[in-house]
């Protein structure tokens, strides 16, 4: 099990439960297991909705997008069943944070899950995990078979008249699944590519019916804005973005690790106070701040507030708070190519644009790596990633395309610089390299 | 649905609510250009071709999965579009090859077209291409995996079109894949399908090539002929892409991409590969005539004269019923016309006859003239609800069973289906009846409200669903004969709007029996007795029912039969004649192989065959459709011009067999085309003879006044023929008198992979044949 790091300045709310053992249902009851859920039943489902609306609580999955109001959306009545799907496909680089909440609460995904079910009127929720979490799939489907055991799943959930059922299910190893429709395809059986839009989830989604899909992390914040009342939770963050944050800090920091902070969070105190600074006294040269899809944001523009606005407005996004942060040693023409490669193993090859694109800026950064790039190249690279932009099926190409562009256009004297100091390779060496 | 109203480019345009734009634009004049889509198929928005600009839209839009709205204002050539595409088109170059030059797509490729219209002028792309070589997936169809632009037409169309799934994806971005589905993981990338060639058909690209096609050509070297597939009932039209060869005229390709006539734009394996038994070294191009007990190639003029000697002298020595013809399923209308005029009028018998594969004599009698009771092909792809009562269309009618999925994926057909085998088809049916192979009689008589009679509890439900359903489609194949016949026409007859069709096995078997290839009826089904041909044929026709085509063999083995002139048929083989029968009968073929029949013969004169001569025909629904000369091979004859010249060989007057000074002057197209050879040959005949060279008697064209004239339901629309449309005939009129008759059909008992005598000569359907002779011992070995 990883090590836990704290900080004063975290605000223990998703993660307050994370090394006591929660797992074990009889521990999850002791600290206000399911209370939420009780509360919940007592309350009904537009309650439920007032107080999501009320809560702030946006996605966490990285769009953002407010969790009461997708709810919402959802029609009454439905001659298909309504489903409830959680979200685990985490996997954008950078971020793990879902993954301490399936190991150390799955619980509250649980109860999540059923507060969700009984807000929209579904009666199954399935738990996708992604296929890489295999070895969580163990934890996650004990705890349900114990909720089950307390009457807390299956008929007349908690003595109520409701029913509710909990499934879970892992993935096979597919960024692209993370996508909603690409999810529910998956989770139906079928290659996992996405669906046209409209028709959205909440009208018609798993096996035609309407589906809510939540993040994991949203779905385990849902318990504790319930309990603690929606107007206390939406206090905790900053303006419209209500509740805490799970932030993954990785890269060249001194204390790496997942810190639950306030949304608004100072990016700059996140490095240099609660993560310790960067080892050796080295000098920041950029940060990642959303996962690897987001656009860095160079040393100078880290004083900025950690939510979805502010980073928008600094011309980047907040995502799936996967903080990653890189010091004067980092080349960011590897940095690009590292990235790029991931996006281009992880494309899925629907649609045009981002199936050809990532191929090609992977090729072209491969060998502009390897010394056998030229000016024009750079030029290329931000024409070919701007293309992609907008144009593709999925956001799988803006997440590929969005931080390319940024890395040429803020990191442009390092890209030509490299040609000085990279000494050109042979050409039969760049042939192996493309084609290895 | 309500029209709603909305701009595009500026034009004010309506459409019905739900149209996608695409289409709706398409409509208008204005196209937008796309790979992934293609209309009757699921939407993918893959290509991101169609991207438009959409008011309010943060985005470009795809045309291909928005509706149309009302007020929706859109925009689909600015800048931003033209660049949106043109990164589309240069994102797609990167790893295609740039190999136009050789491959087969160049000149009708969609990403060339694409290139030209948005591409950049230089390429970007310095990169290594992703490469990988060329496979064969089946008998017919090789995948080159570079040029593939992953646009999944060849998926859908396999899949929802076909409903085979032969074809899936492999891998993911750039290593995405098209490959055959195969059982384990592991296995070789072949095709378990049904060899139609759609895939083909619909790629965009050259990457799936057809092994007859491949390499051979270019699309402008060729000539591309619309005529009508000569294989099943169904007559499909087929645009045949033809070149020259060494011989005269090859046929290289088949296909209806243009989606023109009545099988949108479906081929199955035989209309889109079978037709190389044209070019088969087997091939007779000389005349035989039998000298010594052997037979020997002799020219034409020796050939014919051999032959009408015989017939005449048959005929003039023991009367014209010493005399027997056998006519084909696959010549024309017009040929068939002529061969029983022949036959009545020069010859002077009505013993005449072909190879029924089913009963159009009792349907046409049950229906008794009733109108719009006879339902037009294009009726399986619109009919609310459909029963089929016997039959497989999936192996012996492919178009019917291609137009009975359709149905069910756009409109929700309900399809009934009464059967003794299971057939493919019950996966788009709404109820399945499971009959014995006998009880298809008892079925009919049931339906019109006979007691349920060993039929099983079920029959019951069954007859009341189709009971409710307005204007059913009822088809019916040849198991159901005689009283069967009468007793569904007249259950359809109880029925608000139901119509009813008959399938039958050749391109043309419909044209036999309507055009009077029969001993007691003349052409329209019209009674031998009845005086309304007289005035035209004159006295030599006899008013007495004359042998059908088993009395005949009876009567030749009794040694009555003198003469027999058999044309495209091959009865000896098909009706187990023992070759002993014909031995005291002057016997002249018209064929275009030495088939069982014609080894047998005194004469043998080679014929062409549909691909290669003009005319109509008519398929087992009643509609007519025109046949075009698209190949040819020299040392060939057609069927039409054989009868005017063995007519006039015996003696006859000509122009009254053919009345080609009185008729149009459209030769529909090719009969005389410059590049058939034939004008010269025509030239010489007619000079000698002293004849006007405008119009020759062997153009076809010069009985269809009075087929029109005289056949009852064929006075159909000359325009329309003219123009290349098909149109629905109208049965023929009720008659009085039909003598009581005995069976005669014999089902050619054809599948998907045989086309009769014809496909034993077709190179690539016995390939096909084998390959998955091959793929079924396999699978019975497990």
């Amino acid at each position: 099990m990883p090590t836990l790091v704290s900080h004063p300045d975290e605000v223990r709310v998703v993660s307050r439960r994370f090394g006591k053992g929660a797992a074990d249902i009889e521990k999850y009851l002791e600290m206000d297991g399911y209370q939420s859920a009780r509360k919940a039943i007592e309350n009904g489902s537009e309650w439920i909705i007032t107080e999501m609306k009320a809560s702030g609580l946006r996605g966490r999955g990285g769009a953002g997008f407010p969790t009461g109001l997708k709810w919402s959306f959802v029609p009454k009545q439905s001659a298909k069943p309504k489903y409830v799907l959680v979200n685990g496909d985490e996997s954008e680089p950078g971020t793990c944070k879902d993954h301490l909440i399936f190991l150390h609460d799955p619980h509250a995904i649980i109860e999540g899950t059923i507060i969700a079910g009984l807000a929209i009127g579904a009666k199954t929720g399935f738990i996708y995990l992604r296929g890489e979490y295999r070895y969580l799939l163990e934890i996650m489907e004990k705890a349900i078979a114990d909720a089950y055991a307390k009457g807390f799943l299956g008929k007349g959930i908690f003595g109520s008249q409701f029913d509710f059922d909990v499934i879970s299910q892992t993935g096979a190893g597919a960024y692209e699944v993370g996508e909603e429709s690409a999810l529910m395809e998956s989770l139906e059986g079928k290659r996992g590519v996405p669906r046209i839009k409209p028709p959205f989830p909440a009208v018609v989604g798993l096996y035609g019916g309407p589906t809510v899909i939540n993040n994991a992390e949203t779905i385990a914040s849902v318990p504790h804005a319930l309990l603690m009342g929606a107007v206390e939770y939406a206090k905790i963050g900053s303006e419209r973005n209500g509740g805490t944050r799970l932030f993954s800090l990785s890269g060249h920091v001194e204390r790496p690790g997942v810190y639950e902070l306030p949304m608004g969070y100072s990016l700059k105190r996140m490095i240099y106070e609660v993560a310790g600074g960067i080892p050796g006294g080295k000098q920041l040269k950029g940060v990642v701040p959303g996962g690897s899809s987001t656009p860095i944001l160079k040393a100078s523009e880290i004083d900025i507030g950690m939510d979805f606005d502010q980073c928008a407005k600094a011309g980047t996004m907040l995502g799936s708070a996967g903080v990653v942060v890189l010091d004067e040693t980092v080349s960011i023409v590897q940095f690009a190519l590292r990235t790029i490669k991931f996006y281009a193993h992880e494309s899925c090859g629907w649609c045009i644009p981002c199936r050809e694109g990532t191929d090609w800026l992977q090729k072209t950064l491969t060998r502009y790596h390897a010394g056998g790039g030229n000016l024009k190249d750079i030029d290329n690279i931000r024409y070919l990633a701007e293309n992609m932009m907008g144009r593709t099926f999925c956001p799988l190409g803006d997440a590929a395309a969005m931080p390319m562009i940024a890395f040429v256009t803020k990191f442009r004297q390092e890209f030509e610089d490299y040609l000085k100091t990279a000494p050109p390779k042979a050409k039969s060496d760049l042939v192996e390299l493309v084609t290895a | 649905m309500a029209d709603v109203s909305f701009t595009v480019d500026g034009k004010q345009l309506k459409a019905p609510a739900g149209t996608l734009l695409i289409e709706a634009c398409k409509k208008a004049g204005i196209e937008i250009p796309a790979f992934c889509y293609y209309p009757g198929l699921s939407l993918q928005a893959a290509c991101r071709m169609c991207v438009v600009r959409i008011e309010k839209m943060p985005k470009l839009q795809t045309a291909c999965t928005t509706p149309v709205t009302e007020g929706m204002v859109v925009l689909t050539e600015t800048e931003e579009i033209k660049q949106a595409r043109k990164a589309t088109v240069e994102l797609l170059l990167g790893n295609h090859p740039l190999d136009c030059p050789v491959c087969d797509a160049g000149g009708e490729c969609e990403l060339q077209d694409m290139t030209f219209k948005y591409g950049a002028p230089e390429s970007k792309y310095i990169e290594i291409k992703a490469h990988r070589e060329e496979q064969q997936w089946s008998p017919v169809v090789y995948f080159d995996r570079p040029r593939c632009i992953l646009c999944y037409r060849c998926i859908r169309m396999c899949g929802e079109g076909m409903d085979v799934w032969a074809l899936g994806i492999q891998n993911r971005g750039v290593g995405a894949v098209i490959a055959p589905n195969v059982q384990e993981q592991g296995q070789p990338d072949r095709l378990d399908c049904e060899e139609c060639g759609m895939c083909i058909d619909a790629c965009p690209v050259g990457a799936l090539t057809s092994d007859t096609y491949r390499y051979k050509t270019r699309p402008w070297e060729m000539n591309h002929v619309a005529t009508v597939c000569t294989h099943c009932g169904d007559g499909c039209k087929t645009t045949l892409g033809v070149r020259r060869s060494g011989t005269g005229m090859e046929i290289v390709r088949g296909d209806n991409r243009d989606r023109s006539g009545i099988n949108d734009d479906f081929l199955c394996v035989k209309g889109r590969y079978a037709f190389d038994f044209a070019n088969n070294e087997q091939r007779l191009t000389q005349p035989l005539v039998r000298m010594g007990g052997k037979l020997i190639a002799v020219t034409w003029e020796q050939a014919l004269e051999a032959a009408a000697n015989g017939l005449k002298q048959a005929r003039d020595t023991h009367g014209g019923a010493s005399v027997g013809v056998i006519g084909s399923n696959r010549t024309t209308n017009e040929e068939n016309y002529l061969l029983q005029k022949f036959a009545r009028t020069v010859l002077g018998t009505n013993n005449i006859d072909h190879h029924r594969t089913a009963d159009y004599v009792r349907f046409v009698r049950a229906l008794g003239g009733e109108k719009d009771r006879t339902a037009s092909l294009r009726d399986a792809q619109k009919a609310p609800a459909i029963l089929l009562v016997g039959g497989d269309p999936t192996e012996q009618h492919p178009m019917l069973a291609w137009a009975l999925r359709t149905n069910t994926r756009h409109n929700r057909t309900r399809i009934y289906i009464a059967n003794h085998r299971q057939i493919k088809l019950e996966r788009q049916a709404k109820t399945t009846l499971h009959i014995r192979e006998e009880q298809y009689g008892t079925l009919a008589s049931f339906l019109g409200g006979a007691s349920e009679a060993g039929l099983g509890e079920q029959a019951n439900s069954f007859r009341e669903s189709l009971r409710g359903e307005a204007n059913l489609l009822i088809v019916f194949g040849s198991e159901v004969r005689a009283a069967g016949i009468d007793a569904l026409v007249a259950f359809a007859k109880s029925l608000p709007g139901a119509k009813l069709a008959l399938t039958s096995d050749y391109v043309n078997s419909r044209g036999a029996a309507d055009m009077g290839l029969l001993p007691d009826l003349l052409p329209g089904y019209v009674p031998v007795t009845s005086e309304t041909y007289r005035e035209d044929y004159g006295d030599r026709l006899p008013a007495t029912t004359g042998l059908d085509l088993v009395a005949m063999f009876d009567a030749a083995a009794r040694g009555d039969l003198k003469a027999l002139y058999v044309v495209g048929s091959n009865p000896v083989q098909r009706f187990g004649v023992d070759a002993a029968t014909l031995k005291n009968t002057f016997v002249v073929v018209q064929d275009m192989f030495l088939t069982e029949t014609a080894m047998l013969a005194d004469v043998v004169l080679p014929a062409a065959n549909l691909y290669e001569k003009a005319g109509t025909v008519t398929n087992s629904y009643g509609d007519l459709q025109t046949v075009k000369k698209a190949g040819d091979v020299s040392g060939v004859r057609t069927d039409f011009e054989l009868i005017v010249r063995l007519a006039d060989h015996m003696g006859a007057e000509v122009r009254k067999l053919v009345p080609f000074g009185n008729g149009t002057r459209a030769d529909m197209g090719q009969s005389r085309g410059a590049q058939s050879g034939e004008a010269d040959r025509h030239a010489v005949w007619l000079t000698a003879h002293d004849l006007e060279p405008k119009l020759s008697p062997f153009d076809p064209t010069a009985t269809l006044d009075e087929i029109q004239r005289l056949v009852p339901g064929y006075n159909y629309s000359r325009f329309d023929l003219l123009a290349g449309n098909d149109q629905h005939l109208d049965v023929a009129p009720a008659t009085a008198g039909t003598t009581s008759r005995r069976d005669l059909v014999l089902p050619s008992g054809d599948t998907l992979f045989t086309s009769g005598t014809l496909g034993q000569y077709s190179p690539k359907l016995v390939e096909v044949q084998a390959a998955h002779a091959v793929d079924d011992a396999e699978v019975a070995a497990d």
